[in-house]
């Protein structure tokens, strides 16, 4: 029997794969339920805000991170630490804005996007929105309020997919964490 | 190493809520069919992938011994801890700590609440056993937490 030693071995891989369709599955659905694409974009996001919220939690009890001095510091944690811990990539962090205040995160390959072929007609779905909502929610959880943006999509036939992050301030006192 | 297992919870919790939220308003119903759909179009997929350089299964018990080992493991990172069939088409599948129930509470007032994370992964085992050839119905209860059955009754094919 020869069963044993196929795919099946790579575990990691396979959870991954479940997590990826179960994604997929979610967009369909919402595509379905609501009628423009920013509509979707922004339940996606607002989804990802409450992943963020709790999934800060996980990443600071596992990666075993202090407080970060900058930006750069914080960028560097989401790419390296984050990003890899939780969705198995490293994105590369780069366009620096001259204030420091703004860089891009640039993902080679996205694996919530491993399957998918946006079909016509959806011309502005951000399909991995939900990753906007999770960055922000967390960010918000270390007293970080940023902006996170779609710039590129390989989806949408862009080379790459760019996620943009701005710093527009330090939230004084810590918000409780109320759901969206 | 990606450590999906954790977004992957978040993720389907938030699945659950929207779904219960968008579709349960006029019955819960309509929700559990909802998620029982999305589990099935993932099982589908999974099923799909995984067996790919699988051997050829004999009968429906090797493939809900593949499902209740391999599938699971893969899945949920445990096996089932106990199958069991009246060898008529009705198949039980037991967990004894079925991992998406294992973050609620495990008093008895959450068994109820609790149910509704089960239609997705219901529809996960249908969607995999429909694209090795058998279709089915799926069910399942928690009678403690964090324990539940999954109870499959294969239509006649």
């Amino acid at each position: 029997m020869s069963r044993q030693n196929s795919a099946r071995a790579d575990g990691k891989k396979v959870s991954s794969e479940l997590f990826t369709l179960t994604y997929g599955a979610l967009v369909a659905q919402l595509v379905k339920d609501f009628e423009s694409d920013e509509a979707v974009n922004k339940k996606l996001d607002e989804m990802g805000y409450n992943i963020g919220v709790r999934l800060i939690e996980d990443l600071i009890a596992k990666g075993n991170v202090g407080r970060c001095h900058d930006l750069r510091e914080t960028a560097d944690i989401i790419a390296k630490l984050g990003f890899k811990m939780f969705l198995g990539v490293t994105p590369v962090v780069t366009k620096w804005s001259t204030a420091a205040d703004e860089f891009s995160l640039i993902l080679e390959n996205n694996p919530l996007a491993e399957f998918v072929e946006l079909p016509s007609g959806h011309e502005n779905l951000n399909y991995s929105n939900i990753l906007c909502g999770v960055l922000r929610g967390a960010l918000e959880m270390v007293q970080m309020e940023v902006e996170i943006s779609f710039v590129q999509d390989a989806l949408r036939g862009d080379d790459t997919t760019e996620l943009r992050v701005k710093f527009i301030k330090r939230l004084e006192d810590a918000i409780p964490a109320g759901e969206e | 190493m990606a450590d999906t297992d954790s977004v992957f919870e978040f993720l389907h919790m938030q699945i659950v809520e929207y779904i219960h939220d968008v579709h349960g308003k006029e019955s819960e119903n309509n929700a559990t069919t909802k998620l029982e759909e999305m589990g099935f179009t993932i099982g589908q997929r999974l099923a799909e992938r995984f067996t790919k350089e699988t051997a050829r299964f004999k009968d429906d018990l090797d493939v809900m011994k593949y499902i209740c080992k391999e599938f699971w493991t893969a899945l949920y990172k445990k096996q089932i801890d106990n199958l069991r069939t009246n060898h008529q088409g009705v198949f039980v599948l037991q967990d004894n700590r079925f991992r998406l129930l294992t973050q609620i509470s495990d008093t008895e007032e959450f068994i109820v609440p609790a149910a509704k994370y089960l239609s997705l992964p219901c529809g996960l085992i249908r969607g995999a056993l429909a694209n090795l050839g058998i279709p089915s119905i799926v069910g399942a209860e928690i009678t403690t937490m964090p324990m539940c059955k999954f109870t499959i009754n294969i239509q006649k094919h």
